[in-house]
């Protein structure tokens, strides 16, 4: 599904090398999770991955189902089937948070050559999913992410990731700012996603996300580059004893 | 004290290029009076404070510069809702295309029939709103209309106003100079919508004054129209009685020239005055909104709130003012101006001022310039909306607190439409 190859990326404004070789291949059906200490490159990686200004690729590839993305904009992207869930939503006041997701399914729509939806069946689609995910009318109502909760806009993020129904979902650090219950909330949302032609990336810290969305595998990154994988058993050996062992292991 | 040679000697010029009714039945004395004060103020020139940001000269000169005429090839907006309309070609009533001037809760009598009486309410009216609006900021253009007005309409709102009453102000002639003065009076309990649409002339001057009893209510909804190189001066003079409400919008998308002002005086208390502005400039397009609200009873509430869209050159001006008279007490006054600039090519000029001689009262005023939020356009890009719809849906939220002043929800979604339409034909 998604295959990173040697990836170099750089600040564009700063001259700084932030991803160092990058090597990364996802299936579709599967659950990779990347975890590393802060500033290794995780949020970058995502960043790069969905077209954000600011990166200059410098080497390497990435490609979604055989096509290069990184010569796309975000737009073209998302339509090709990648989606970002965002570690901070944006706030987008005066936008009503229906019109978006209305918006991008029929843009995304449209750029595939199929049609739009029709805005009863929209209607009904976001009330199932919205319903899923406890959210209520009023969140539908309000502009996009505006005086939503962490909580709240970490379940907008799952909902249009439902809606969009993407072959590729990137999860930014999904599990920051969550408690408990908001957090297996979110994880049944994901885990009600997977199926065979979807895979998934899941960026975390800890291995507390992973206990609700179960990875396959379990990548390490370190200073721009992937230096260990595994099961899911290396989430519980970070746990236990946090990044320096594997850090001096690669050393 | 005598005028600068300059000024006097571009104002005789105008005057004496004016055609307008001198034997005009109950509107000569006003007319007179408003010639005299013109005489004495002068048309304004580049120096005078309220004209720093917005030239003159093209307002001043004898005759206006010619404006091509603009083909729509689209529906005007209000033009398909239910309204009473009223027809000015160039700023002659057109009876063929207009409706009957009758409808329930209002009488609509012409200005041009001033001349076959002596005698009319309306003479307590006519001039009088804008001589008092003359004092302490001068509006020569305004004096110039109430002098010089061709015709105008006559509304005395007595109960609810079923529907809409819709001036559309179609322009056919190239170099067409108008002059419109239209009056409003609201009695107690009455209300009453009133639409403007289109360019009107090559060179437009309208003025209107507003009379809201004690507990009346006035709805304005404008839409100045879309030729790209008509010039216009537009007055709005108001006077607000006790628990009366009166509300202005105004959407403004092209024309090379643009001077709106709008004087308010809230004379009752408990009275609410919102006047509230969508502009959207591309090229070629200089855009003024000045603002004049005065408290002089308590508890009213005024609020201004104008926003501007710019791009490729652009220029939007605001000179708002809240004045709050000694005695004017818990006045809530808010004023907001400002701009969303699309390229560094256009510019935002805004003079907020507040004068409070009241100690119990709660003004706030801001006003800024800025651009597209590169956050919420990436944000939106990631889930898939293309650049110029994300650019479009984002320059919409920005307006979105002008155009939410419009009370009515049909006109509200008119306005939004064609905001929408406006923003989807200069896609880059």
């Amino acid at each position: 599904m998604l295959e990173i190859k040697n990836l170099h990326v750089e600040l564009e404004e700063e001259d700084k090398a932030i991803l160092k070789g990058v090597d990364l291949s996802v299936e579709a059906g599967r659950v990779h999770a990347i975890m590393g200490p802060n500033g290794s490159g995780k949020s970058t990686l995502s960043y790069v991955l969905s077209g954000r200004d600011g990166y200059e690729v410098t080497d390497g590839s990435a490609m979604l189902e055989g096509d290069d993305i990184l010569g796309m904009e975000p737009e073209e992207r998302a339509a090709a089937g990648l989606f970002l869930a965002f570690q901070y939503p944006v706030e987008i006041p005066g936008v009503g948070n229906m019109t978006f997701m209305r918006t991008a399914l029929n843009a995304q729509r449209k750029a595939r050559g199929e049609d739009e939806i029709s805005a009863s069946d929209f209607l009904k689609l976001v009330r199932a999913k919205a319903t899923e995910l406890q959210i209520d009318a009023d969140m539908l109502k309000r502009p996009v992410n505006v005086g939503f909760s962490g909580g709240e806009k970490k379940r907008n993020e799952i909902l249009q990731m439902a809606i969009l129904e993407p072959k590729m979902c990137i999860l930014d650090e999904t599990d920051s700012g969550l408690d408990v219950d908001a957090m297996k909330l979110v994880a049944e949302g994901v885990n009600a996603l997977r199926s065979q032609g979807r895979a998934f990336l899941v960026i975390t810290h800890y291995q507390r996300l992973l206990d609700h969305i179960k990875p396959d595998v379990v990548h390490i990154m370190v200073d721009g580059r992937i230096v260990k994988s595994g099961g899911p058993e290396l989430a519980q050996e970070v746990e236990k004893n946090g990044y320096a062992d594997i850090m001096a292991e690669v050393a | 004290m005598a005028l600068p040679e300059t000024k006097q000697t571009t104002t005789e010029a105008r005057l004496a290029a004016l055609d307008f009714p001198k034997d005009a039945g109950w509107t000569r004395g006003a007319r007179e009076a408003a010639e005299a004060r013109l005489r004495r103020m002068g048309l304004p020139g580049p120096r005078d404070e309220y004209w720093r940001f917005t030239r003159p000269d093209t307002l001043v000169q004898a005759t206006p510069p010619e404006a091509a005429l603009f083909d729509a090839g689209e529906a005007g907006i209000f033009r398909s809702m239910d309204c009473l309309r009223i027809v000015f070609t160039d700023g002659v009533f057109d009876a063929a295309a207009s409706d009957d001037l009758a409808l329930a809760g209002v009488t609509i009598e012409r200005l041009a029939d001033a001349a076959e009486t002596d005698i009319h309410w309306a003479r307590d009216l006519y001039g009088v709103l804008e001589a008092r609006g003359q004092d302490p900021v001068e509006r020569p253009f305004a004096a110039l209309n109430t002098m010089a007005a061709t015709d105008g309409v006559i509304l005395h709102a007595t109960g609810r106003v079923e529907k809409p009453i819709l001036l559309i102000y179609d322009h056919e002639s190239t170099t067409s100079d108008a002059v419109l003065h239209h009056l409003v009076k609201v009695d107690a309990d009455a209300e009453i919508t009133l639409l403007e649409t289109g360019p009107g002339a090559a060179r437009f001057n309208t003025a209107m004054e507003v009379d809201v009893a004690d507990t009346g209510s006035f709805h304005h909804v404008r839409a100045q129209g879309r030729d790209h190189e008509r010039r216009a001066a537009t007055h709005v003079f108001a006077r607000l009685g006790a628990e009366s409400r009166f509300k202005s919008f105004t959407m403004t998308a092209n024309g090379v020239l643009t001077r709106n002002e709008c004087v308010i005086e809230l004379t009752g208390d408990d009275a609410i005055a919102h006047v509230a502005g969508a502009a959207m400039g591309d090229g070629d397009f200089h855009h003024d909104d000045t603002v004049f609200i005065t408290h002089d009873a308590e508890r009213c509430e005024s609020r201004q709130v104008f926003k501007k869209v710019l791009r490729n050159g652009a220029t939007g001006v605001f000179q708002g003012k809240i004045l709050v008279k000694e005695g004017a007490q818990k006045t809530d006054g808010y004023q907001i101006s400002q701009s969303l600039l699309l390229d560094g090519d256009s510019q935002f000029l805004a003079k907020p001022e507040l004068e409070i001689y009241a100690d119990d009262v709660v003004c706030s005023h801001g006003s800024t310039s800025g651009a597209i939020d590169e956050e919420a356009l990436y944000y939106m890009r990631a889930r898939g909306v293309p650049r110029p719809e994300a650019t479009d849906l984002l320059t919409l939220a920005f307006l979105a607190e002008a155009v939410e002043e419009i009370e009515d929800e049909a006109l509200r979604e008119e306005v939004v439409e064609h905001l929408t339409g406006w923003l989807e034909r200069r896609r880059g």
